[in-house]
């Protein structure tokens, strides 16, 4: 179903619009002098105000606002009370082996704020004190190693931004569309400032012996998630974080300890971190064989498909951000690549006859989120919005049914197709799939 | 905290500081046959506490452990821990995967994936089984269990006989039916020809699917979750808390035990003295509680912290209104004394 309501950006909220306000002044008017009324009326000397304008006196210019000590960690404004992390129950047996969404439409910039990030576990988030964690290097090694959390952050850090997106987002768009909201059919994501030590810092203390060429990272967690990584992937640009834009890890995002691995499925970043050992082959677990692999039409499976395709999505207008009026329109999405930086972004309104290049806003990160914007004048007729993201090397979003040609429609993962939104005369918009 | 506390690193015992120079001093001693600097950082990691941890099985079979089991052995363990999500036959139970069947469906409209029809190597099961389940107790399970369990799944597909017995020399002979299903990633595999910005398309495009139409997409659960908030727990909440969480494994019907016991008059009854239920944890049997209030507030938000060595494959419900509004239907259910 739809939303039953767009989700306002906060024009109807209960307490803080100024309708109400200003429903409450004409009640006020239409009564006479009440006793607040002539608190206001009696002490502060204001001209009537003319139907329509907003109050020049609402209540948070008159009185006190909330105390220093309210909030020693601070609160998203109660008024964005919708900016929230949904999941949708029918996809998963249990509420600990499940997954969540980030509501990218209602975020700028490029940075996930930590409390929206979405999450992924297979057994629950624990809450792992860091004190008792430890991670250990072992396998192919000359020697192996067990770091404290307070032998990690001794060692040079890094700070670097990446996207993390889940190889199963959009999967559930593979054959059509069914999913209302870009937050679902797009919210597998989130991009973060990590910071962290360099995998290879780590395996040079303990020393890679010359056939050391796959890595199991392996989580704390009632999952023991594990994953094989090659040597290259984990020498180049790995690192394991403890922090996150600024602040420690989330218990969600693997306090205190997860593997990042730029631009490859999200599965592979292990959270809750303690082991990692150093192989001459992969050791094809059950998350690299029976998940993260994908079928295509044939009954074949492509396995270690690891590298996030180029991809782009409008997340305003969207089916959470209906267009109230005709005219000037913004509108606004994200790109990304695990491969490297986005070099471009198009936009069609008629679903993909016609195509603009939008703005790219700064910064544009490699394997981060970027910010595409274009201005637009909608004539109230209905459209057909899309978007195709273009990366460093020349690799451009394909449409669904190039997709399906190449895949079929059971692989799960790794769904990059361009998405459509049918905007309607009414300004309402919906995810539909095009033929 | 593992913030650095200069306090603390001034109290440290000489010992580790002697410790660290030593290995500052070692480290620079074999500067020589290493590339890369090393800063001392870590500790040794002994042998026992590498055995300890390293629990990962390759392939190959390296890393199976002692012991032995065959499919009758694990029958007893696989129904008492397995098939109350994954089914007596390893048929699956509602939203919980199969394990065995689906053979022949991986090029259909439908495939399904299970141990039998998708998965490459037998040893992964049982690296799989012995790091993860039961679900909500992992690395419970014995070795020889982990044997058993993983011939009884094997066997469900008909890949090994009942009295095949798995150790590690058998288990990674094992050939799996879609063991040559898997090939390597050839992305980026469907990107357009041309990169076309005008009169793209031989004819205007036309909608073929709406979302709307599928009707799956969850109500707007922010508006739902703050109504939550101010309303107080309620039965009719509590029951559809019971059919989410629940009723995979039990039901409220007087007399009706599944793989759990029936629920019924459950409030203030005496642990594990449900009639005709034999399922039951030695845990349970053992622990001489009744299900007071209390009680099952606190089982129910962490099954395996508040009886140690219960069966019941469930990690906690921790909404405090959800807990409060199952505990209500499950009163609701409960005759008045």
């Amino acid at each position: 179903m739809s939303f039953k309501k767009p989700i306002p950006y906060r024009h109807s909220s209960s307490d803080s619009s100024e309708k109400k306000d200003l429903k409450g002044r004409r009640q006020f008017l239409k009564a006479g002098f009440g006793l607040a009324g002539l608190a206001a009326a009696g002490t502060i000397s204001q001209p009537l105000l003319a139907a329509g304008n907003p109050s020049n006196l609402p209540k948070w210019s008159q009185y006190l606002g909330n105390s220093v000590d309210k909030f020693p960690y601070g609160m998203p404004s109660p008024h964005e009370s919708e900016v929230v992390r949904r999941s949708v129950e029918w996809l998963t047996a249990t509420r600990e082996s499940s997954i969540n969404f980030t509501p990218i439409y209602a975020l700028d910039g490029i940075i996930t704020p930590n409390g929206l990030c979405f999450e992924r576990h297979h057994s629950g988030a624990p809450e792992i004190p860091a004190e008792e964690h430890q991670l250990m290097i072992n396998g192919l090694v000359d020697q192996p190693l067990m770091f404290s959390m307070e032998d990690i952050v001794r060692f040079p850090p890094e700070t670097r931004t990446y996207f993390l997106e889940c190889a199963a987002n959009g999967g559930m768009e593979w054959r059509g569309a069914q999913l209302n909201g870009c937050q679902y059919t797009h919210g597998m994501i989130h991009c973060v400032q990590y910071t962290g030590v360099r995998l290879k810092t780590l395996l040079d203390e303990c020393g890679i012996k010359t056939n050391g060429k796959w890595l199991l990272a392996e989580g704390a967690d009632s999952a023991g998630m594990t994953r094989s990584i090659p040597i290259d992937k984990a020498l180049d640009d790995c690192f394991v974080a403890y922090s996150m834009n600024g602040e420690r890890l989330r218990t969600e995002q693997g306090y205190p300890l997860r593997l990042v691995v730029p631009g490859w499925e999200g599965n592979m970043w292990v959270k809750w971190l303690r082991r990692i050992e150093v192989g001459d082959k992969p050791w094809y677990h059950r998350e690299e064989t029976s998940k993260y692999t994908d079928l295509l039409a044939n009954g074949k499976a492509r396995e270690f498909t690891w590298v996030m395709d180029t991809k782009s999505v409008i997340t305003s207008p969207s089916p959470e951000n209906p267009l109230r009026r005709g005219g000037r329109q913004l509108i606004k999405g994200i790109a990304w690549s695990g491969r490297g930086a986005i070099k471009r972004v198009d936009v069609s309104v008629d679903g993909g006859m016609n195509w603009v290049t939008a703005r790219l806003d700064t910064p544009v990160l490699s394997k981060a989120l970027t910010r595409f914007y274009l201005e637009w004048n909608w004539d109230g007729e209905e459209v057909l919005l899309q978007s195709r993201a273009m990366d460093e090397f020349g690799y451009v979003q394909p449409q669904p049914k190039e997709l399906h040609k190449e895949r079929g429609v059971n692989s799960v993962y790794h769904n990059n197709g361009i998405q459509t939104w049918l905007v309607n005369k009414n300004g309402e918009v919906e995810n539909v799939r095009l033929g | 905290m593992y913030v650095l506390d200069n306090s603390k690193l001034n109290n440290r015992p000489r010992v580790s500081t002697m410790k660290n120079a030593l290995l500052l001093a070692l480290c620079l001693i074999s500067s020589y046959t290493f590339a890369a600097e090393k800063l001392g950082l870590g500790v040794p990691a002994t042998k026992q506490q590498i055995s300890a941890w390293d629990i990962d099985i390759r392939p190959d079979g390296k890393g199976l452990p002692e012991g032995s089991g065959n499919a009758i052995d694990g029958e007893a363990a696989y129904v008492q821990k397995c098939a109350a999500c994954h089914g007596e036959f390893a048929e699956g139970a509602g939203r919980y995967p199969a394990l065995a069947g689906g053979m022949d469906t991986l090029k259909t409209q439908h495939p399904v994936k299970t141990v039998g029809s998708y998965w490459p190597y037998a040893t992964t099961a049982f690296d799989y089984i012995r790091r993860a389940m039961p679900y909500g107790h992992a690395q419970s399970l014995t070795n020889d269990e982990v044997y058993g369990i993983t011939a009884y799944i094997l066997y469900s597909s008909y890949i090994i006989e009942d009295d095949f017995v798995l150790d590690k020399n058998t288990l990674p002979k094992v050939e799996m039916p879609n063991k040559d299903g898997f090939i390597s990633d050839t992305r980026p595999d469907a990107p357009p020809k041309t990169v076309c910005m005008s009169d793209c398309l031989a004819k205007a495009p036309k909608v073929i699917g709406k979302a709307r139409n599928i009707d799956v997409t969850p109500e707007d659960e922010a508006q739902a979750a703050e109504e939550t908030v101010v309303a107080a727990a309620s039965t009719q909440k509590g029951e559809s808390v019971f059919a989410g969480q629940c009723m995979a494994c039990h039901a409220v019907a007087k007399g009706e035990n599944k793989f759990g016991p029936s629920l019924y008059n459950i409030v203030g009854q005496k642990a594990a003295s449900v009639s005709g239920f034999s399922n039951y944890s030695a845990a349970i049997k053992s622990s001489g509680a009744s299900w007071t209030e209390e009680n099952l507030r606190k089982f129910l938000s962490g099954p395996q912290q508040f009886m140690p060595g219960t069966t019941m494959p469930y990690g906690g419900l921790q909404d405090a209104n959800e807990l409060d509004s199952l505990i209500a239907y499950l009163i609701e259910n409960t005759e008045k004394k």
